[in-house]
């Protein structure tokens, strides 16, 4: 869609244009052609010489076991995060959906969270499932179960998922209750005057309805597991135990920032970048041709 | 409603309030621990009702942080994340407020160019080009300032896209009018298209504020001085020993107010909150 009325100046728009333009090159495309840069360099330890070495960070990433393991934790991560947070939110927002009393006072006990930031809900997460005084450990306790997720790597796994769920199930809610709100009245009242009950009218009608929204949230949630839960992991598991917890966001921060291995960080990043661009550009493609029956 | 079935309308109510317990469950116990005292936090279980340490406990943290980790005052925080929040907030709307308007409302070489350039931003978070950005401010000698804090993050490509969705929806009549009245192109800007994009600008804030309230790992890179630190990670730096070492009273009085801001954003402002966080997505 193009204007049709348009002003004329030889130097007005380039002006307005320049302090986004002006940004957006030096702190995304000039950083982003130097990871890419140093992605081909190799540093001593003492930083004090440095060689072009073609490929061999990246060949040196790709025969190394860790970063298939957080390859892999990266994406059991995504999966349980993505999956369980739409999961939860669909049910919550359905059931707001159908509730006249109350919905407002619902929608804003649940919307809430999105307002906490990711390392604080680490924090608090960490806090009730504190090995020696978390409340929750507490209770575990109480049923039988040993709860240390500073020593066993899938209750460390556990614990970052359920706060990086808490804290993306009100953002899943909110475009589950718009999407519901906007499948048509009619179509429903006339399943159910065709003698369909309300299982049979979700999973015919309004869940085929959601499905635009359904692989929206889906993309949405992998970046933000990919990305957004780095505070997370950084408050509570750091990683561990023993690489558990070590997303390639985290690996990234980690090699590059506290190891100081500037190339292979740099060749982790490239392939982030490679990642979330074709993350982006699947979501365009669907979103055009709209996920929908 | 199509049709009433007390025991299905009984169950949402039981889920929603169940799920909303749930939700709630962290924040009640978080409040709770910040009024209790060190004695009464290290005991297992925890109470769960309020202690009478709430007056003193916000008291030390807002003025002289932890006594055994880090010591930097929390109000000192709570500014600095204020100003980072709203100048990220303010910047982002203001560049691309007209960044959108010079590429709807001209016609110029390379505009496509310049719009794709900005397009692409959207596919890289800050965190997968974190070092090298990193050395960039560093050589522009931005660490440990405001500057350093909220410039990297203003640049943005969700903002611009949902200007020109919206500039794109008014009516051409509006320009035609006001350049057979005369009006250059800023009189224009500022006499028309702001005044209609009030809401657009309500709802990309509050977007945008608690986007910048809660960066993590920038600010974590950039702020070396305690005087410089946010509230979010000040909270980090509060957690120094085993678990039941730290001072988990005063870490959950900060995360408290580390909340309380944002929170009161979300929930006051929900209308615009929903409209930005649904428009800017889509």
């Amino acid at each position: 869609m193009e204007k049709r009325v348009v002003f004329r100046s030889a130097w007005l728009p380039y002006l307005l244009l320049a302090p986004q333009i002006a940004v957006t090159i030096v702190f995304f495309f000039w950083p982003a052609a130097q990871a890419v840069w140093y992605s081909f360099l190799l540093q001593d330890a003492f930083g004090s010489s440095t060689q072009f070495v073609w490929f061999e960070n990246y060949q040196s990433l790709l025969t190394d076991s860790h970063y298939y393991d957080a390859f892999k934790v990266t994406a059991l991560f995504s999966v349980l995060v993505a999956g369980l947070g739409i999961l939860l939110s669909l049910v919550l927002a359905v059931m707001a959906d159908r509730v006249v009393r109350g919905a407002l006072a619902y929608k804003t006990l649940l919307i809430w969270p999105y307002a906490v930031a990711a390392a604080v809900a680490g924090v608090l997460w960490g806090f009730m499932f504190a090995p020696s005084i978390g409340i929750v450990t507490y209770v575990l306790k109480g049923m039988g179960i040993d709860w240390d997720w500073l020593i066993k790597g899938d209750q460390a796994m556990l614990l970052v998922v359920m706060a990086a769920v808490w804290k993306q199930i009100s953002y899943n809610f909110l475009f589950f209750l718009a999407g519901l709100q906007s499948v048509p009245r009619s179509l429903i009242e006339a399943a159910a005057i065709d003698g369909a009950g309300p299982a049979r009218r979700f999973r015919d009608i309004v869940f085929p309805l959601l499905s635009p929204t359904t692989f929206f949230l889906l993309v949405v949630n992998i970046v933000y597991a990919f990305f957004d839960t780095f505070g997370i992991i950084d408050a509570t598991t750091q990683g561990g135990p023993a690489g558990a917890t070590q997303l390639l966001v985290y690996k990234v921060y980690y090699d590059g920032v506290k190891a100081a291995d500037l190339g292979g960080s740099s060749a982790q990043s490239v392939i982030l970048m490679f990642i979330v661009i074709a993350l982006t550009v699947i979501q365009f493609r669907f979103v055009e041709k709209k996920v929908n029956y | 409603m199509v049709e009433n079935r007390p025991w299905l309308t009984f169950l949402s109510h039981a889920v929603l309030i169940f799920g909303a317990v749930v939700v709630a469950f962290p924040l009640y116990v978080t409040f709770i621990a910040s009024t209790l005292s060190f004695e009464q936090i290290s005991q297992v279980p925890m109470q769960l009702w309020p202690g009478g340490h709430f007056v003193e406990n916000y008291r030390q943290v807002l003025s002289a942080g932890t006594t055994q980790g880090s010591k930097a005052a929390v109000g000192t925080m709570l500014f600095n994340s204020f100003v980072m929040a709203s100048s990220i907030a303010i910047g982002k709307i203001a560049i691309s407020i007209i960044a959108s308007f010079a590429i709807v409302y001209f016609r110029f070489p390379l505009r496509n160019f310049f719009f794709w350039m900005i397009f692409v931003t959207l596919m890289l978070p800050v965190e997968v080009r974190i070092i090298p950005t990193f050395k960039v401010a560093s050589d522009l000698g931005l660490l440990d300032s405001y500057v350093g804090l909220t410039l990297p993050l203003i640049a943005s490509a969700t903002a611009t896209f949902l200007f020109r969705q919206f500039f794109l929806t008014i009516p051409e009549e509006l320009a035609e009018a006001s350049r057979i009245d005369g009006a250059g192109p800023m009189r224009f800007f500022f006499d028309v298209v702001l005044p209609l994009s009030k809401t657009s600008i309500a709802a990309l804030f509050v977007i945008q504020f608690i986007y910048g309230w809660n960066q993590y790992l920038w600010p974590l890179l950039v702020t070396g001085q305690e005087s410089m630190y946010t509230i979010v990670i000040g909270i980090k730096r509060m957690i120094v020993g085993g678990d039941a070492a730290n001072e988990w009273h005063l870490v959950m009085a900060t995360a408290m107010l580390a909340m309380l801001p944002p929170a009161v954003v979300v929930i006051l402002m929900q209308k615009w909150f929903v409209k930005g966080l649904v428009e800017t997505e889509k």
